[in-house]
């Protein structure tokens, strides 16, 4: 690994750590009320590093109980958008002809709806969501700037020479995505997802501050965020150190995703097959669909 | 009972192996439709090495996608063109039975390896790729046949080799494992995209060479694609010259250097330069191949023909018989007496 990849991996390095051994590192059960008189809304101390909260729970296990929900969350639902977008985009290509103008029209519209009002909506509809019911509906919502990436790159590289020759030596569509195509994605991929990890643990985030993520008791740094709502003023520590937990992992994934993107795009080896027809930078962001250098349909 | 008497006459071996007939390659324009391939017919027999010759543009490379079925949308081969490879009506068949030629039967050499070798798969992978597609072969055969067939087309160390990536080796390497991907099933037809193009000249000796001698050891027929008459001489028997999506004249090589009957190919001879001729400056024909959606009326050639008169103008020449194994397509062939009168082309 270069050493352009080391600030980066060190904050995920540090944010991995601190989530994995947090069981260990946290002085308290993040659940338990330690004494409801006595450690009612403490400021912090030595004792309680980031303080304690209104019904006396310890906010440093908190955060650290809170993150392994918040990250396992993020985690679990981009990479439920990454298969269903990979897989969206790669049947798309594969089937081709009128098939693919429909899918690629049904994900422009549901690129055009706007995500948060979705969740909104079933969260005003279903109200408390499970865990895992809460990974559905964040990884089905997010997977279409995905496959719209996959459904077009695949497009591009299909009409490169190196695809053309594998059809002409008899290579079969489904074959020729998987083996010869997907390779080139898989940076990508990567890369989208580590912006996607950031964006969701913001979302995740928001929707728990909103009611609507995550539900009491169980902590997340939105829920804590919540818990200290009304009461920032005089008990800051509530909001602070949430607040500050998410900032830092968001701008961890952030950091790792740019960080990857250096790494891949000047000298992978992809650039060099393109560079006759591609922009500069193929790996582009996370969202929009990067400058293509044809748009000739593949026909596997 | 009449299905297999067809197919019986079809495989017959006095068939030619590639029979092209009348195929139109049309692109939308606009509202109209550009003829990039304009109803072209040749054969190539089992064995035998043709050279499709012309300038750039005038749709070599199109003819050569198609016969393999893959001319680039929104590119269409038009209804009544066939394409009839050992007994096989391609443009009909089903993709199984598509794929089964494709790389097996009929393998096609690309111009510019460097893009037409995939750059994340090492190369050995990628000519092992065509054994896995058309064989059952074990892993272990696979490879010492990969390995073998880098040997044959002359990559010393070709074990190491096998596990490198394109971008690892020389532009004549990468050549020599596009041609190894293209033989390694020894297909009955190789078609050969201006091979050498890409390549510097000592090395495009060497290629060529290579081709020479892979084809006399398997007796492969080659259709060789090419705007170098230099490299015809050296590789075919019989020469098609291609010009804006039509054939203008197919001859034997020896005869078409020695009498060319199409000014066009008259104009492409008299571009090689000659050893020992002291010459300032070196022939060109004037002008260039007129777009697909701006052909001129009468013969596309005329605008570009020192011989030119008005009948060019108003009727296109048909492809008459010159020769025994010669045909040309202008009007000269039955007015003689006009290539008296030779006038400058202005150059547009």
């Amino acid at each position: 690994m270069s050493r352009r990849l080391s600030p980066a991996f060190v904050l995920i390095a540090l944010l991995v750590c601190v989530v994995v051994a947090g069981p260990l590192l946290s002085p308290y059960a993040p659940n338990a009320q330690l004494d409801i008189i006595t450690l009612r809304s403490q400021a912090p101390s030595l004792a309680h590093p980031f303080g304690t909260d209104a019904v006396s729970r310890d906010v440093l296990s908190r955060v650290l109980d809170g993150g392994r929900v918040s990250l396992a969350l993020a985690i679990l639902s981009v990479s439920l958008s990454l298969v269903v977008g990979t897989l969206y985009g790669a049947i798309s290509t594969l089937a081709g002809g009128v098939i693919d103008t429909t899918m690629r029209r049904a994900l422009d519209i549901a690129l055009s709806i706007p995500r948060l009002l979705v969740l909104l909506a079933v969260g005003a509809l279903w109200g408390a969501l499970s865990f895992p019911a809460l990974v559905l509906l964040i990884g089905l919502t997010g997977w279409f700037a995905t496959a719209r990436l996959v459904t077009d790159e695949l497009r591009a590289l299909g009409a490169l020479e190196f695809a053309i020759a594998a059809r002409a030596m008899g290579v079969r569509g489904p074959r020729l995505l998987w083996r010869h195509l997907m390779p080139h994605l898989l940076p990508t991929l990567v890369i989208t997802a580590s912006f996607g990890v950031a964006g969701t643990i913001a979302l995740e985030a928001g929707l728990s501050y909103l009611g609507l993520g995550i539900q009491a008791p169980q902590a997340s740094w939105g829920t804590i965020l919540r818990d200290g709502a009304g009461v920032a003023q005089s008990e800051w520590w509530l909001s602070l150190f949430p607040g500050l937990a998410t900032v830092f992992a968001v701008l961890a994934c952030n950091a790792l995703g740019d960080a990857l993107r250096k790494q891949f795009a000047p000298n992978h080896v992809l650039s060099v097959a393109t560079s006759r027809a591609a922009a500069p930078t193929r790996v582009a962001g996370t969202t929009s669909s990067p400058a293509l250098p044809s748009s000739r349909t593949v026909r596997p | 009972m009449t299905i297999s008497a067809t197919r019986d006459s079809t495989t017959a071996p006095d068939r030619p192996l590639l029979d092209v007939h009348a195929l139109q390659i049309a692109f939308p324009a606009g509202h109209d439709v550009a003829r990039a391939v304009n109803g072209i017919s040749f054969t190539v027999a089992r064995g035998e090495s043709v050279c499709l010759v012309g300038e750039s543009g005038c749709g070599k490379s199109l003819t050569a996608l198609s016969l393999l079925r893959l001319v680039p949308p929104p590119g269409r081969i038009e209804a009544g063109s066939q394409i009839v490879f050992d007994g096989a009506d391609i443009l009909t068949l089903d993709d199984e039975r598509l794929r089964d030629i494709r790389g097996q039967h009929m393998a096609m050499i690309f111009q510019e390896p460097m893009t037409a070798l995939n750059p994340v798969l090492t190369v050995g992978d990628q000519i092992a790729e065509v054994l896995r597609v058309h064989t059952t072969l074990s892993r272990q055969e696979t490879w010492t046949r990969t390995v073998d067939m880098l040997a044959q087309v002359g990559i010393a160390d070709a074990g190491a080799r096998a596990k490198q990536y394109p971008h690892e080796l020389s532009g004549g390497m990468r050549q020599r494992v596009m041609i190894a991907m293209a033989l390694i099933m020894s297909p009955k037809l190789v078609i050969a995209d201006e091979p050498t193009t890409a390549l510097d000249v000592t090395i495009q000796a060497q290629i060529l060479e290579l081709l020479r001698d892979l084809r006399a050891r398997t007796g492969m027929a080659l259709l060789l694609i090419t705007h170098d008459l230099g490299v015809v001489a050296e590789m075919a028997s019989r020469v098609i010259v291609m010009y804006a999506g039509r054939v203008v004249e197919e001859a034997n090589v020896a005869e078409l250097f020695a009498a060319p009957s199409h000014p066009y190919t008259e104009g492409l001879l008299a571009a090689i330069p000659k050893l020992g001729q002291d010459t300032e400056r070196l022939h060109t024909i004037a002008g260039s191949v007129p777009l697909p959606t701006a052909l001129p009326s009468g013969c596309t050639f005329r605008d570009r023909c020192p011989y030119a008169f008005e009948r060019c103008a108003t009727e296109e020449p048909a492809l008459v018989q010159v020769g025994s194994a010669h045909r040309a397509r202008c009007h000269l062939i039955e007015e003689p007496a006009r290539r008296a009168t030779r006038h400058a082309v202005a150059t547009p």
